[in-house]
């Protein structure tokens, strides 16, 4: 079976479209969404109705801290610009939309696969995963072979070895890796709508749980509308200039 | 259990046959299969709660790294059992003779050591254009097959580029103590330039009968600092540049070394070709205040944990290129960027400039925020990135600059000058399309004013396309 795993959206539909389409292109079967489905971006009625539908359809889809932030009316803990946004998004969702995001749950468990926004260790505290050791704690606190997350926006690999040894590995988009199941591993698929590595392209992984392989990728979409559409919206420019540079 | 196997037992439709090898990582059996007509070995490894799982990581690292390659110079992949269940790895059995044999009665003739080391060595690059690193090139691991070449066996040790190093953990340093290069010990399992080293060595055995650096059990670390013996010394026969190559080799710092095993290849093939240096003339090793500073450079260097530091550069040469973001379909752009690929490849150390002139445009009120003077600006730099990023440069190394000018020559060339500029890069005049000649004038004044080298760069055709227009 071929997983879909597409985290930190943030609102950007252009490039969830083009995640979804490239994703089936190559046969991609089921798909889980791994929190962050909005803020930053300027679509999210958009967004949530679209992975509301996959919802319907058996997707896995997991809260973020942003789509809780919606809800509790916090999100003053992050930055002005994210709370800006934030502000904005609750105004234009709909308390249909609202409660969807509120219903979501931190982690899913499935046989082998534990799908969570930041750390399996403290999902609720929305830590970020840095080091091996990071990584490690998230791994151990799920108990699963394979852990799938988003939130530092980035694509990485970590691994934890028979031997117990935890390490990190860059994935090269489009390559397959081989995640065989008797080591422990934790992926962290990057952001689909809001990358910040210099390349504006949106980022997912594809898992394979029958050959033991997943290949991460970068997508290019039309990031220039999304940035202009963000500049219409009102919202902070430095999200349209962020969209634009994945800075 | 698996490593107990026996003769005429059928694992997975493979005939077991006799056992070749029995060691402390596992176990080697003949295996015949109906319908393979090549002949084929199983490697199976020692599992089970007391064994060491150094063993277990390096079948797993053979068994993931051996199907992606292909080509004369490696034995055929052909299956793999469950890991987890019933781990064993059936490949091709390579006939020839172990290199181990052949070096086994001492020095070598020169004419042998070239034709030998020159098949090491195009084994060694076919591997690393496959992403491949070994980690132990030794003379065990190279056969020479009955046609002449060189094919590599062994890959429990080596890394794959696009795959995860479950041997990047390791404590201790993999491979051949005797062959072990210096990024080894200090555990850098990301530069192919290791395996260079390692055929450095084994050129030294071949051609002189001895090791390097002394006998198997010595202290791996001395790779940081000893200077070996001179090999003309061993075999007085071996000409200045056999020593130039295999010393050269054996450089401690990998940037002195061959940068590629292609080139080790090229000159054991055309010794009239070899650049002399000191090496060549060499006639005895470092003495030994030498060796004792050699020892305190480079314990200095690489401190107590023995880290591997970026090299150090006096001077950070500047490139420039000029990209013409109006026109990013121009046939010109991937040239230019391949080019400057080529440029930036000389070195980790340059930095990239990447400035577009773009013309100067009136503003309009209530224009659309993308046709504004900013947004115009933003777009520019926005193609730029685009444009720059296959080169996968670090941000530190690179900028880009939209420039909104008139006049590009002159904001070229006065842009270089104010940045320390070394070299320009820009695209020559294109064939006879009228609105190219915006480039012909800027292409031609950038050359001539500028206070630094211009690199102009011409697509394939362009040429003659003008001449016939």
């Amino acid at each position: 079976m071929l997983v879909a795993l597409l985290a930190d959206i943030h609102s950007n539909l252009e490039a969830l479209q083009a995640c979804l389409k490239h994703a089936a292109e190559r046969g991609a079967e089921r798909f889980a969404f791994l929190g962050d489905l909005v803020g930053y971006g300027p679509d999210p009625a958009a967004v949530v109705d679209l992975i509301a539908g996959y919802a319907s359809r058996g997707a896995v889809v997991i809260r973020g801290n942003h789509d809780e932030a919606v809800q509790t009316g916090g999100g003053r803990e992050l930055n002005d610009e994210a709370h800006e946004s934030i502000e904005w998004t609750r105004d234009a969702l709909t308390d249909a939309q609202k409660t969807f995001l509120a219903s979501l749950p931190l982690t899913v468990r499935n046989d082998s696969v534990c799908f969570v926004h930041s750390s399996a260790a403290a999902p609720e505290k929305w830590p970020y995963i840095h080091s091996a050791a990071e990584a490690r704690a998230s791994i151990e606190a799920a108990g699963a072979t394979y852990v799938f997350s988003g939130h530092v926006h980035e694509q990485v690999l970590y691994f934890k070895t028979m031997a117990g040894k935890t390490a990190a590995f860059h994935p090269i988009s489009g390559s397959a890796v081989p995640i065989h199941s008797h080591h422990s591993w934790l992926g962290i698929v990057g952001s689909v709508g809001q990358p910040r590595d210099g390349n504006p392209a949106a980022a997912y992984a594809l898992f394979d749980d029958a050959k033991e392989e997943m290949t991460f990728f970068r997508v290019p979409y039309d990031h220039l509308t999304t940035a202009s559409k963000i500049r219409r919206a009102g919202l902070p420019e430095w999200l349209a200039h962020r969209i634009e540079n994945a800075v | 259990m698996l490593d107990q196997l026996t003769r005429g037992k059928e694992i997975d439709g493979f005939a077991v046959g006799e056992p070749m090898h029995e060691g402390g990582m596992g176990a080697i059996y003949r295996v015949t299969r109906e319908g393979y007509d090549v002949p084929m070995i199983m490697k199976v490894p020692r599992v089970g709660p007391n064994e060491p799982t150094e063993g277990i990581i390096s079948f797993e690292t053979e068994v993931t790294i051996l199907p992606t390659l292909s080509g004369p110079h490696v034995p055929r992949f052909i299956a793999a059992g469950d890991l987890a269940t019933t781990p064993y790895l059936v490949m091709e059995w390579i006939e020839g003779t172990s290199l181990e044999e052949f070096v086994k009665g001492g020095a070598l003739p020169v004419s042998d050591v070239v034709r030998v080391g020159a098949g090491i060595a195009d084994a060694l690059h076919s591997l690393h254009q496959q992403d491949v690193i070994h980690f132990d090139i030794k003379p065990a691991n190279v056969i020479l097959k009955h046609d002449g070449t060189a094919a590599l066996i062994d890959f429990g040790f080596a890394h794959h580029e696009r795959y995860p190093d479950l041997l990047n953990e390791e404590t201790r340093a993999a491979g051949s103590a005797p062959y072990i290069s210096p990024e080894q010990v200090l555990h850098d399992r990301s530069d192919p330039r290791s395996d260079i080293f390692s055929l450095g060595a084994v050129l030294y055995e071949m051609a002189t009968g001895k090791l390097p650096f002394g006998e198997p059990d010595t202290d791996v670390r001395n790779r940081l600092w000893l200077d070996p013996v001179p090999p003309s010394l061993h075999a007085p026969s071996v000409p200045p540049w056999l020593q130039e190559i295999i010393l050269r080799c054996l450089e401690v710092h990998a940037d002195a070394r061959y940068q590629s095993a292609a080139h080790v290849a090229f000159d054991l093939r055309n010794p009239d070709q070899v650049l002399l240096t000191a090496r060549a003339r060499k006639s005895r090793q470092a003495g030994l205040m030498n060796q004792v500073k050699r020892f305190w450079d480079a314990r200095r260097e690489h401190g107590r944990r023995l880290r591997l530091p970026n090299a150090q550069v006096s001077r950070s040469p500047i490139i420039m290129v000029a990209v013409d973001t109006t026109h990013m379909d121009d046939e010109r752009q991937p040239a230019i960027r391949r080019v400057t690929a080529q440029i930036l490849s000389v070195s980790a150390e340059f930095r990239l400039i990447c400035v577009s002139v773009v013309p100067t445009t009136p503003l309009m009120d209530g224009a659309e925020a993308s046709e504004t003077a900013s947004g115009i600006h933003l777009e520019h730099l926005v193609r730029l990135r685009h444009w720059v990023e296959p080169l996968r440069m670090p941000a530190q190394r690179l900028s880009l600059h939209a420039i909104e000018s008139p006049d590009a020559a002159k904001t070229i060339v006065e842009f270089a000058r104010a940045n320390n500029v070394d070299l320009i890069v820009i695209g020559a005049p294109g064939p006879d399309q009228p609105d190219r000649s915006w480039w012909r004038s800027v292409a031609s004044t950038v050359t001539a004013n500028a206070h630094c080298s211009v690199h102009v760069v011409r697509t394939a055709g362009g040429r003659e396309a003008e001449e016939e227009g």
